[in-house]
């Protein structure tokens, strides 16, 4: 069983996450927590100091996450994204696709479970944040830059 | 028709696969019942009143004679031998075993068939015009959209828990058979400029709080329609309330903070998506546009239909539809016969129609979203042939459109969730108005049953609906009349108190019957509805 | 009196607390008293039953009658397949769920 899971190069960052609110009042802060209520482009003018973007699911149903996770990848952000919460195996495979790389969940994860959930599906349909390539681009090779 | 490449093949193959090890870990008890109810769910698999129901996804309701065929034998082999087929075009089977749903699924996968977001809080199955690609009016065929539609949205990263389901309708004509504007959204292909793109319309729905949607833009070009259809979900997955489930459709997002604040939302997120590159290259919707060309019509056909049979003759006048390609013919299959089950056909009668398929419709078949069958390309030649057969198995009902037409879901005699008995209230109807003069007198009459507010049924868009509900533990039917699901969409009002099963049947004779006397010269019973009002239709109902 | 159902874990099947085990026929149910509750749980963590829920019931001539028209559905079966439910050759079977 794992308690914390993660995808990056190098250790996690340790820093305590403060809330957005303390976060973008003060200036020193590189770890922030995102509540599923709470406007993830808030953080957008501040990417460059952020290490650490933890992003709170108090119920897994609640999939606002995916969303904020989404919005700070397509604006650049290179920073750990970590999913704490009520994260479950069914659930890591799509929150890795919308650019979480960590995950802290509230009840440990079975390795085993959560290789199947990542490696299961060969294709997606969709081009999303983890660099998969999407079956219409494979189907058409010519026209997908690079 | 579409075909699976080898990538759709290994999706499906693959949640095939997810789902065996979801169903495994249930029965050895590694999930509890509250972990695997989302999961299964998002796989179509519910628990009802008397089993489990499994709902297959027919996209967009096209299917080919071999799919049907295994839909027939999946319902002989692992169900008591028939299915429903619901009004969003999807196929349920009532009497599962969690511990056959893996294996029916891979029987599925075989024809490339599957039960992938049929339930859930995600983008549901894509429905559309059950006439798609053979009517004459329709500005493009709308399916190679739907298919794109539902490739994009099977297993969206982002969009998998969302606050509440999502229906998605994609229609070309300006004579909508799938009651678009009753979606979360609508898409209407048009053409401007000589190019084919999207009207979009949000927030419509029906269930407690019934809505008609907006139009939220005029055109949406084909190479920008995935982004456009993000932005439209990222605004509501981030800001659809999830405090009140029943309030959580887009449908009030949509009403609570006006439709120009949505739109103005969703243009920002747009502009934002569009550079992302999450389009598909307008050759992947021409690969898929390749699918559903024109199959190979024979020309030089005969358009005569030999009426000398007047049983056979009057099924061709109500359930006969003009086909695009001269010769043809599109031939809608009751699925309401008089003492039936709205939607119910058994394994033999959806082999029969699996058979008629291949043999007299190009292998091709529609299920509609008022729970009957479709014929999409038939000979006029081979009508008699086709009625025959259908004859022999209690499917040559003419009453397309009709008063005993009806829409019921299956309410409290298979629904966990209902309040009171759709279907022998659908039966009682049936049987009253069940002459064929006094059907043909009324005309077009829709006629919807809901047995509980979350309105599977339609009951809103009926011209008649009715709604069943629980008074102290007795079934209690609420009318409402004016609703439309078609191009004039409209909601019902409901009439006023309710009543018992047999009440309801007589208000519905009293409100025929001031229609036919107050009708003027052409009007449906709708069209008389709205021009004389409630009022006259109240008092001859409580007098 | 109170009694206890459910759904079988495995077939879906609606069933009956019987006082020793499970049933199929509404007839054998047995009066769980205030435990039903904690049987619901044991007997879902034991994998023998799903959704399991305790309703008022009254024993009347013909046997044991859930107060609620839902679970004399769930107990007879669908009244418009009366070839499915569990009295098929009772063709008014259906007129015991109103």
């Amino acid at each position: 069983m794992v308690e914390f899971l993660s995808f990056r190069e190098g250790d996690a960052t340790q820093e305590p996450a403060v809330t957005v609110e303390a976060f973008t009042g003060q200036t020193n802060a590189t770890a922030v927590r995102v509540e599923p209520g709470e406007d993830a482009r808030e953080l957008l003018p501040y990417l460059d100091r952020l290490s650490l973007v933890e992003v709170n699911f108090p119920a897994y149903g609640d999939g606002r996450g995916y969303s904020a996770a989404r919005i700070l990848r397509e604006s650049g952000y290179q920073g750990e994204l970590r999913a704490v919460g009520d994260v479950l195996v069914d659930q890591i495979n799509a929150m890795r696709r919308c650019g979480f790389d960590s995950f802290h969940p509230n009840k440990a994860l079975d390795d085993a479970a959560v290789d199947r959930a990542l490696n299961r599906y060969a294709d997606v349909y969709q081009k999303a944040i983890d660099g998969r390539s999407p079956v219409w681009a494979k189907r058409h090779p010519e026209k997908i830059d690079g | 028709m579409y075909r699976y490449d080898s990538y759709d093949q290994s999706i499906v193959d693959a949640r095939v696969d997810e789902f065996r090890d979801q169903v495994q870990r249930r029965l050895t008890g590694a999930l509890t019942e509250d972990q695997f109810k989302p999961l299964r769910l998002m796989n179509g698999l519910y628990l009802q009143l008397h089993a489990y129901m499994l709902r297959v996804a027919i996209p967009y309701g096209t299917l080919s004679g071999k799919q049907m065929r295994k839909l027939g034998e999946i319902a002989a082999k692992y169900d008591k031998g028939y299915g429903h087929f619901t009004t969003r075009q999807n196929l349920q089977y009532n009497w599962i075993k969690l511990a056959d749903a893996p294996d029916i699924l891979a029987e599925l996968a075989t024809v490339e068939m599957h039960a992938i977001q049929t339930s859930g809080n995600c983008i549901r199955n894509i429905s559309s015009d059950q006439y798609a690609g053979v009517s004459a009016d329709e500005v493009a065929d709308p399916r190679p959209w739907a298919e794109l539609l539902r490739q994009w949205s099977s297993f969206h990263p982002e969009f998998t828990y969302l606050p509440r389901k999502f229906k998605i309708a994609v229609i070309a004509s300006d004579d909508d058979r799938a009651a678009m504007r009753l979606h979360d959204i609508g898409l209407k292909l048009v053409s401007k400029d000589g190019v084919i793109g999207a009207e979009v319309y949000a927030g419509g729905g029906m269930g407690r709080t019934p809505m008609v949607a907006p139009q939220i833009r005029d055109f949406v070009a084909e190479e920008e329609i995935i982004s456009y259809l993000e932005a439209c979900l990222r605004v509501y997955n981030r800001y659809g309330r999830r405090d009140n489930k029943y309030k959580a459709r887009i449908k009030i997002l949509v009403h609570e903070i006006g439709v120009e604040e949505y739109k103005r939302q969703v243009e920002e997120e747009f502009a934002h998506m569009k550079q992302l590159g999450l389009n598909p290259p307008v050759e992947e919707l021409a690969r898929i546009r390749a699918f559903f060309a024109n199959p190979a019509y024979e020309t030089g056909l005969n358009e005569a239909i030999d009426r000398a049979d007047p049983a056979f003759a009057l099924w061709v006048d109500r359930q006969v539809a003009p086909h695009k390609q001269p010769g043809y013919a599109i031939v809608n299959i009751s699925l309401k016969p008089l003492t039936g089950i709205p939607g119910d056909a058994s394994a033999e009668q959806i082999e029969l129609a699996a058979s008629l398929a291949e043999q007299y419709s190009l292998d091709e078949l529609r299920v509609t979203h008022a729970q009957n069958l479709v014929l999409p390309h038939v000979k006029k030649a081979d009508l008699y042939a086709i009625w025959q057969q259908l004859e022999e198995v209690g499917l040559a009902e003419a009453n397309l459109d009709l008063i005993t037409d009806i829409i019921a879901c299956p309410g409290l005699d298979y629904c966990a969730l209902a309040n009171a008995r759709s279907i022998p209230l659908a039966q009682k109807i049936a049987q009253r108005f069940a002459a064929a003069e006094r059907q043909a007198e009324l005309g077009e009459l829709k006629l919807k049953i809901s047995g509980c507010i979350n309105a599977c049924g339609h009951h809103h868009a009926g011209h008649i609906g009715i709604l069943g509900v629980d008074r102290k533990g007795v079934e209690n039917f609420q009318l409402s009349l004016g609703g439309s699901g078609a191009e004039d969409t409209s909601l019902g009002q409901i009439t006023g108190p309710g009543f018992s099963e047999d009440g309801v049947v007589d208000a519905i004779e009293k409100v025929t019957d001031l229609y036919l006397a107050q009708r003027e010269s052409g009007e449906r019973f709708l069209d008389t509805y709205r021009r004389l009002g409630m009022k006259p239709f109240k008092e001859a109902i409580y007098g | 009196m109170k009694i206890l159902t459910g759904n079988d874990l495995v077939s879906g099947d609606v069933i009956w607390w019987a006082g020793d085990g499970w049933s199929r026929q509404v007839g054998d149910s047995a009066d769980v008293g205030d435990k039903g509750d904690d049987l619901a749980r044991a007997e879902e963590a034991a994998l023998r039953v799903v959704g399991a829920y305790v309703i008022d019931a009254t024993v009347t001539d013909e046997g044991v009658r859930p107060a609620h028209i839902k679970d004399r559905i769930r107990a007879l079966g669908p009244t418009v397949r009366p070839d499915l439910n569990l009295k098929p050759n009772d063709a008014d079977a259906g007129n015991w769920v109103i």
